[in-house]
């Protein structure tokens, strides 16, 4: 609602009734404290221990320790791979749920949401008990030379899970509201499946799709848990950068562990602009 | 109870939705506020319940100022327009709900509740949430809960609006029905004037902030006071003309218009009801119009005919009784001639059609 | 009969959920499940009801739950401020409140730990107070607040917006003051959305195991939660003793999902 767009009659609509003025400033008041306690005082206690040694000290912890720096490295590797393999789950997911009606279609809808309900450390014991040198895929994984537990492979599968409701979940309401009409038309104007796809689907999930990539994207980075059972934890080799904080932070280097936490936030804080620009993005190309 | 209202301004922002607006309501009234979307009869009702604070004006009940008083000490009946029925209630609860917060006795909540469910025929939907009524329902329950505390007034705003056409014809008479076995003090809001007319005692006609008109129904639809109330209250045909010595003259029909009598002519404007033109026939003394049939539609009550002057250029809406329409037996292209029967004249304002 | 689909994909798209979904979701729990329970039921019950087991499900339960109130609470509040009021910096409080959600869970258990203890920011007010913020269980509790901040806020959020203004002017010209209208029509309309919020923040404290780690000192008997003793006996090689530690979280983790679907229907009820 902008005011120069207000017609005679919106100008009308009326705010529901309200509470006095020193019981409106007191609620205000106790939320922004609120905040303040729980969210904004953190933040600035993390970069304020960052940068307690200055920033020469700051950018040695981040580049001069070699183990921390390939967490860095692997963090950038693994979140981005884990990111793609879920864009194209859920895009096939919501494709087939939103699309086609098929016996057991709500059991699945529910289904995809279920590694939210896992623990990360469950979810790693999981895939620790499938692809572990013990577990059911042990020794053909062993026959074939290929290791998963304990190296990158399984922290992308771990981050995978944690993050696999992610894209679905933003895309299947979408394709609900848009419906198939669109893509029933340019099926009937002579349009094959890639091309009904990339013309006519993508476009209209786009923004949808761009808002589950930064959410999962986030959570991949930020992923703790699950690869931390998955890791095996070799510094060098499997820590991812949430991992180093823990080692750090174990081994007493608290402004080492500061720093990587820093960088984390950082990331965070990014997720979070970037997720107000699409917001906002979307509403202005959609005017209500 | 009877409402006064005087002088009553609102703004929202740069919109003046009342401006300087007085009315009497008397006690046991059944009044329409009646106008089109803008024209601020809902904010009077509302300022009337104290949902709305009037910048500047009066408003008493019975002789009491209640300007700066509470809606919840008003002891009124309000009616949304959507109901606003708590949907986590169910009927029962939703018109014991003001019972409950006066702490009224279990068992006097009980008895005035079922009594109510009676009046408004909903025995035995007691139990149902508001989703699962239909539009009438919910209607009928809203109308219940505003009148389990015995307020002083009645408030609806568009009672009927959100209901097909069939419920709301029924629910109409049924409203006037119960005003009349209660007689409580009743304003509500409308944009259908047929609605209006058919259920109030009085009728306001309200354009951009103002009272146009007030009265019975019948004196605002034989003697509207403006080019907008006629024009707001049906159909009508429109002619431009010229005023002089006490006549208007459009086309070749003269009109006597005793009101102006100066010798200097200046515009005005003719407006013709279609139920009250006549057509004939026969040209008759000179005075009559020649008109051709343009499309007749005999399908309702009344019969549609859609007439062209070819000298003036005019076409004209006329509505005719079946009778009249056999015994004339018109068909497309016929040449007839057309006889207002009522003309009314109003010198060019600011209102244009 | 099969009718035909027009849309093409289906096969691929089928074929494709399904074998993710296989490789990690149904195998994986089917792992899980058949490692468990190649224990005897005497072995299973030894293993998931230790003394230390039980204090840990009863700290994980404890903590979560209290946390879950905690955030009902706040996350009324601050949706209520953040729909009903304005105040300069509305639109970047709104935007802090993902931050739980977007802040990696490790982060938030150190900057927590780190801000509780003796030395720290708050700690140095509060631990004199006798609030001990870190290596206890009010700093899981704490932690868990914040881990699940979001959920209420922004399960609240949408229905406080949607409210119709008529209902509260229903209220009031029915003659209830504001507290009364607070109390008997506001709180009940969002109740379902409450109560979503509540099992949210709930199940997400119960398999929370990032923050926790590093603010609760990890003491069995005192301030170990499951996940922690699962990742304890994983790195004792004790693997179907951790596997049925896990069953039991994943139990109670599933038991909340079903609990909020359930509500999910129960709410609805009045759109019958």
């Amino acid at each position: 609602m902008q005011p120069n767009s207000m017609t005679p009659h919106s100008a009308i609509r009326r705010g529901p009734p309200t509470e006095p003025l020193w019981v409106q400033r007191l609620l205000i008041a106790a939320a922004v404290l609120v905040l303040t306690v729980l969210i904004i005082v953190p933040v600035i206690n993390i970069f304020a221990y960052a940068l307690q040694d200055g920033v020469g000290a700051y950018w040695k912890h981040l580049t001069g320790d070699a183990d921390t720096w390939h967490a860095i490295k692997l963090t950038l590797f693994v979140a981005p791979i884990a990111v793609v393999l879920n864009v194209l789950f859920g895009i096939a997911a919501a494709w087939l749920l939103t699309r086609f009606s098929f016996p057991g279609r709500t059991l699945l809808t529910s289904l995809i949401d279920l590694p939210f309900a896992v623990s990360p450390v469950v979810a790693g014991l999981m895939l620790v008990l499938l692809f572990g040198a013990k577990g059911w895929f042990g020794p053909y994984l062993q026959a074939a030379n290929m290791k998963i537990i304990f190296a990158t492979p399984g922290l992308v599968l771990a981050t995978m899970f944690v993050t696999l409701p992610f894209v679905a979940r933003e895309l299947i309401p979408v394709m609900q509201a848009i419906g198939p009409d669109e893509e029933l038309a340019a099926i009937t104007l002579g349009a094959n499946g890639w091309q009904m796809f990339w013309r006519v689907t993508l476009p209209n999930i786009k923004w949808g799709l761009l808002y589950g990539v930064i959410l999962c994207n986030g959570r991949a980075m930020g992923e703790f848990g699950a690869v931390y059972v998955v890791s095996g934890h070799i510094a060098g080799q499997t820590d991812t950068m949430p991992l180093r904080v823990e080692k750090l932070f174990q081994d007493f280097n608290l402004p080492a562990s500061f720093a990587v936490a820093s960088l984390l936030t950082l990331l965070s804080l990014v997720t979070i602009v970037l997720k107000v620009i699409l917001e906002n993005w979307k509403d202005v190309e959609v005017p209500e | 109870m009877s409402i006064h209202i005087a002088n009553v301004t609102k703004r929202f922002g740069e919109f003046t939705a009342l401006d300087k607006v007085s009315l009497d309501v008397p006690s046991g009234d059944l009044l329409a506020l009646l106008g089109p979307s803008g024209s601020g009869k809902t904010t009077l009702l509302r300022i009337i319940a104290g949902l709305e604070h009037a910048d500047d004006g009066v408003v008493r009940y019975e002789g009491e100022d209640v300007t700066n008083k509470a809606p919840k000490d008003r002891e009124v009946g309000f009616v949304f327009q959507h109901y606003a029925l708590f949907r986590h209630m169910s009927v029962f609860e939703n018109v014991a709900f003001g019972l409950r917060i006066r702490n009224t006795p279990k068992a006097e909540v009980n008895a005035r509740v079922k009594e109510l469910l009676h009046l408004v025929r909903l025995e035995g939907l007691g139990s149902r949430y508001p989703a699962q009524l239909s539009g009438g329902q919910r209607q009928r329950v809203a109308l219940a809960r505003a009148l389990a505390v015995r307020p002083r007034m009645l408030l609806l705003d568009e009672p009927f609006g959100a209901l097909d056409a069939k419920v709301r014809q029924e629910l109409r008479q049924w409203l006037r029905q119960l005003h009349d076995e209660m007689h409580v003090t009743t304003v509500f809001v409308t944009h259908d004037q047929e609605e209006a007319f058919e259920v109030a005692d009085h009728v306001v006609v309200m354009r951009a902030g103002k009272i146009e008109q007030a009265g019975s129904p019948q004196d605002v639809f034989d003697h509207p006071a403006s080019p907008f109330v006629m024009d707001f209250l049906g159909q009508v045909n429109v002619f431009h003309g010229r005023l002089q010595d006490g006549q208007m003259h459009v086309g070749n029909i003269a009109v006597n218009y005793p009101e102006y009598t100066h010798a200097e002519s200046r515009d005005a404007t003719a407006y013709i009801r279609p139920h009250e033109v006549e057509l004939e026939r026969l040209p008759g003394d000179g005075t009559r119009l020649p008109v051709k049939v343009l499309h007749v539609n005999p399908a309702g009550a009344v019969t549609r005919v859609r007439v062209l002057s070819e000298a003036f250029g005019w076409s004209l809406n006329v509505e005719l009784r079946p009778e009249r329409y056999a015994e004339l037996a018109l068909r497309p292209g016929d040449q007839v001639f057309a006889v207002p029967k009522r003309v009314r004249v109003f010198m060019s304002d600011d209102y244009a059609i | 009969m099969k009718r035909k689909r027009i849309l093409p994909g289906y096969n691929l798209t089928l074929g494709y959920t399904m074998a993710v979904l296989s490789l990690m979701l149904f195998l994986p729990l089917a792992a899980l499940i058949l490692r468990a329970t190649s224990l005897g039921p005497k072995e299973f019950v030894a293993a998931v009801w230790t003394e230390r087991a039980r204090a840990a499900y009863l700290l994980t339960v404890g903590t979560s739950f209290a946390a879950a109130i905690v955030d009902t609470v706040l996350g009324l509040l601050l949706a209520w401020v953040l729909v009903r009021y304005e105040f300069p910096g509305k639109r970047i409080c709104d935007s802090l409140i993902d931050l739980p959600f977007a802040l990696p869970t490790a982060v938030a258990g150190l900057v927590y730990s780190n801000l509780y203890v003796e030395k720290g920011w708050f700690g140095r007010y509060l631990v004199p107070l006798g609030f001990q913020g870190a290596y206890s269980q009010t700093a899981i509790v704490l932690v868990l607040a914040f881990i699940g901040l979001p959920f209420v806020v922004r399960t609240v959020q949408p229905v406080l917006e949607s409210l119709d203004a008529d209902i509260e002017e229903a209220a009031e010209s029915l003659g209830a003051s504001r507290w009364q209208t607070f109390w008997k029509v506001i709180i009940p309309a969002l109740q379902p959305a409450l109560i979503t919020g509540f099992a949210l923040t709930f199940a997400r404290g119960l398999g929370e195991y990032g923050s926790v780690v590093f603010v609760s000192g990890n003491m069995p008997f005192k301030t170990e939660i499951a996940a922690v003793l699962v990742v304890s006996r994983l790195e004792e090689f004790a693997y179907t003793e951790a596997t049925a530690i896990a069953l039991v979280l994943l139990a109670g983790s599933f038991a909340m999902l079903a609990a909020i679907n359930g509500l999910e229907w129960w709410s609805r009820r009045y759109a019958a």
